[in-house]
C-alpha cells in the first residue's frame, strides 16, 4: 500500500529524521491527522540501555495485516524499530498513523501499539554491566502459545 | 517421515535442529524430553513456514521450517 512502511535500523533511531521523512512523504496526501508515537529508553533499574532481536518474516506478515486494517479505515500505518543495542534516552520505536480525520488516527494508534506489544516478534533485553539479560517479566506470550508443551 | 528444521528464536539460545517427523505431536514428544527447553515449550508460540499455528493438528512436508517464538516485548 502506498505510504505504508516498516523500517528496521541497526541501533538507535534518528527520530527527527524519520518523523520529518514521514511527514514529507504524506504532505500532499490530504490526510488531516498525523499521530506519531515515539518510544524512548528510560533510566530505571540500573540499566545502561536495551537490546532487541527481531524475527523479520513474521514481523512483516503481522505488519501487512495492520496495513489492511488501516486501509479499511482510510488510514495508513508506519513503523520503525531498532535492532541491537539502544542506550538510555535514545529511541528504539516509532509508529504513526495518518488518517483523513483525527478520531480514526487516535483510535488506530492505540490499537496498533497495543497489538504490537502483544504480538510483534521482537525480544527485548536489558543491558546491565555489559550483559544482555532477557526482559522476561515484561514480555508477553503470543496468543496461542504453549501448544508444544501440552501433554501428549 | 519428513525432514524438517526447527529454529528456536530470541532468548531461547538453542541451535537449530533437523528432525524426521510427520506432525507436531511427534515434535512435542521429542522436545518434551529435552530438559534444556524447560518452560519455553509452555510459553512459546509455534510457526510453520513463518505462519503461526494454533494447534498441533498440522501435517508437515519435507523442508518445512518450524519456529518457536518465546514471549515478546517490542518497543
Amino acid at each position: 500500500m502506498e505510504g505504508d512502511v516498516l523500517e528496521l535500523y541497526d541501533g538507535a533511531l534518528d527520530v527527527p529524521k524519520i518523523l520529518k521523512e514521514w511527514y514529507e512523504e504524506q504532505a500532499q496526501s490530504n490526510y488531516g491527522a498525523y499521530i506519531p508515537f515515539v518510544g524512548t529508553v528510560r533510566s530505571e533499574d540500573g540499566i545502561d540501555g536495551l537490546s532487541f532481536d527481531i524475527y523479520e518474516p513474521i514481523l512483516e506478515s503481522w505488519f501487512a495485516l495492520w496495513q489492511e486494517k488501516a486501509k479499511e479505515r482510510g488510514a495508513i500505518v508506519k513503523m520503525a524499530h531498532s535492532r541491537g543495542d539502544v542506550m538510555l534516552h535514545e529511541s528504539s520505536y516509532i509508529s504513526a498513523v495518518f488518517s483523513p480525520k483525527r478520531r480514526v488516527a487516535l483510535e488506530l494508534i492505540d490499537e496498533f501499539v497495543e497489538d504490537f506489544k502483544a504480538s510483534a516478534p521482537i525480544w527485548k533485553y536489558d543491558l546491565i554491566n555489559g550483559k544482555r539479560v532477557y526482559a522476561k517479566d515484561r514480555s508477553t506470550a503470543i496468543k496461542g502459545s504453549g501448544i508444544l508443551g501440552e501433554k501428549i | 517421515m519428513k525432514m524438517v528444521r526447527v529454529e528456536f528464536l530470541g532468548p531461547i539460545q538453542k541451535e537449530p535442529i533437523e528432525l524426521e517427523i510427520d506432525n507436531l505431536n511427534q515434535l512435542a514428544q521429542i522436545l518434551q524430553q529435552d530438559e534444556s527447553l524447560g518452560e519455553w515449550l509452555q510459553n512459546s508460540a509455534v510457526a510453520v513456514n513463518d505462519t503461526l499455528v494454533s494447534s498441533r493438528d498440522v501435517a508437515l512436508k519435507d523442508g518445512d521450517k518450524i519456529s518457536l517464538l518465546p514471549p515478546v516485548c517490542g518497543g
